[in-house]
């Protein structure tokens, strides 16, 4: 019996957990696609200096990371492409892997490694030092103030990302190519591209989108959640690393299988 | 309970209530923290809440403030039940408060002038070198002038206190909040902010309300006091009312006498659970 409550209040957590961020959101999506047309401000200036921190300032360990997923997709494709004698096909592999997959996980795991963690942090301790409260004592509401910029930054800055990650494995995957499998770099390129159809890449970027969504939400309902000292800040941004990861995980699975199921292919 | 109406010092003050608290009642976790309180706090005075920690004094100013939710009761402001209002109308009364954090709580990631401008910028439509004027005289007034492009990080505790202030008047409110405004100040800073207090309240005859444990401050700036005791209110009168009280708690309190120690591990733990601090009042004391 003991094993069945324990599970049932699992249960009930993770699906209380689950309504909670879909409140957040849910308001952080009000605050930022309808509240403006209500004549409640949209801080279009704090979005954007978020955006630089959540996009730009990403692009140097992107670009390593995924050239190095591109090269690694490459080098493993062949391992079994060549014993069909198709190593020409490394291209398509590496291209439809990172457009419809790894293009857009990579760049939301080193985003919720970023920024993620950065959102719980900051909030966190704004609540610890009563700053969230003193926003409330000012009449300022703090999703409006807070959450919303970093949700417009992410939605806008994590389809960018995931295609600036896309054709930087696929440049990692030349270098296999050119050196290994008789393409010369253009014709690499222009084979990948051709293996390519627009729904690989917009089921890629419709993902990232959620992708956004999800680490904001959980980033900054950790942030939100944190009570009592400093040590709890530093358990909301483990917190908020964590369970990001796995909701992006779960996020993906749940569009995948969509896109399955409905795309037909 | 002391009587309050033959103060005559404070005959030159409205008799009109500013804040009606009736029967409230806050529960934080399941467990009651305050049980029925009821006062008023009349306009233009300064009311100083005392209490020990675990009182209860906190959640009642936070109470006051709408930071928490009362369980039942009711807390009159401005004409409106603040403890059942929609959430557009608390914001409005809240652009009529103002509220000073036992810490501060200036955003770090902004200046000085930018903390004190960040209500006007919120709530008016002034254009931004009359918001600059204003925060100039804000500053001014707590004692900082020029102190605008510091970052809350470079200011001292009495300074940032003093900054939390301007901010807290940027909106020129009709009420003021202290949480313990001299906590974690030495006694000399401390008493700065006490003066700062009394020149607020003779140049702008606002509402003032302080929580505090302090009873040096407290005497210096109230007009009148409120003993908080484990979530009641055990005595209310004017500082001389106070100071001649023969309640038992009031001359506990007032005379420095540490409760009776205790000798049974049982009863240690009742008085634990009955005056357990809440959470933000443990982070205060960090």
């Amino acid at each position: 019996m003991a094993i069945v409550r324990q599970i049932g209040a699992g249960v009930i957590d993770g699906l209380s957990y689950l309504g909670a961020l879909a409140i957040l959101g849910g308001r952080a999506g009000y605050f930022t696609f309808i509240g403006p047309f209500q004549g409640k401000r949209l801080r279009i200036g704090r979005a954007m200096a978020q955006a630089m921190e959540v996009g730009v300032r990403a692009l140097p360990i992107l670009s390593l990371i995924t050239f190095f997923i591109g090269l690694i997709l490459a080098l493993q494709s062949a391992y079994e492409l060549k014993r069909f004698g198709a190593l020409n096909f490394v291209a398509n592999a590496v291209a439809i892997s990172m457009t419809r997959e790894l293009g857009p996980l990579i760049t939301a795991i080193i985003v919720i490694g970023r920024s993620g963690s950065a959102f719980a942090a900051e909030i966190g301790t704004m609540k610890v030092t009563e700053e969230i409260d003193a926003l409330e004592t000012m009449a300022i509401n703090p999703v409006q103030f807070l959450v919303t910029p970093k949700f417009l930054a992410m939605i806008l800055m994590l389809p960018c990302l995931t295609i600036w990650a896309n054709s930087m494995g696929m440049i990692g995957g030349s270098v296999f190519g050119v050196l290994q499998a008789d393409f010369t770099f253009v014709r690499y390129i222009r084979a990948s591209l051709d293996a390519l159809f627009l729904r690989d890449v917009v089921t890629g970027l419709i993902k990232s989108v959620m992708f956004g969504m999800t680490i904001t939400a959980v980033g900054c309902l950790e942030g939100l959640r944190t009570d009592g000292g400093a040590e709890q800040v530093g358990r909301s941004t483990t917190r908020a690393v964590v369970i990001s990861i796995f909701m992006v995980i779960l996020v993906d699975l749940v569009f995948t299988m969509l896109f399955f199921f409905l795309g037909g292919k | 309970m002391v009587n309050v109406a033959q103060d005559h010092d404070r005959r030159a003050k409205s008799n009109e209530p500013m804040i009606s608290i009736r029967d409230l009642r806050v529960a934080y976790s399941g467990r009651e923290i305050l049980h029925g309180i009821t006062f008023d706090v009349m306009k233009g005075e300064t009311l100083v809440i005392l209490g020990g920690s675990g009182s209860g004094k906190s959640t009642l100013l936070r109470t006051l403030v709408g930071l928490e939710k009362p369980t039942s009761g009711e807390v009159w402001m401005a004409g409106k039940n603040f403890a059942q209002i929609s959430d557009a109308e608390r914001d409005e009364i809240r652009k009529r408060i103002g509220m000073s954090f036992q810490g501060g709580a200036l955003f770090g990631s902004m200046s000085v002038g930018e903390n004190v401008s960040l209500p006007l910028r919120e709530h008016t439509q002034l254009e931004d070198s009359t918001i600059e004027i204003m925060v100039r005289l804000k500053l001014d007034q707590v004692g900082l002038s020029g102190f605008e492009q510091f970052m809350p990080s470079q200011l001292s505790g009495g300074m940032k206190k003093r900054a939390a202030v301007a901010r807290a008047l940027a909106m020129d409110p009709e009420i003021l909040f202290f949480d313990e405004p001299s906590a974690g100040l030495d006694p000399i800073i401390a008493a700065g902010i006490d003066q700062l207090i009394l020149e607020l309240k003779k140049a702008f005859h606002m509402t003032i309300i302080v929580v505090t444990h302090e009873l040096a401050s407290a005497f210096l700036i109230a007009d009148r006091m409120v003993l908080i005791n484990k979530g009641d209110v055990v005595a209310m009168g004017t500082v001389k009312e106070m100071q001649n009280s023969t309640h038992p708690k009031v001359r506990q309190f007032l005379d420095r006498i540490p409760e009776p120690a205790v000798a049974q591990e049982l009863d240690y733990l009742q008085m634990l659970t009955e005056a357990q601090p809440r959470p933000s009042d443990a982070r205060g004391k960090r």
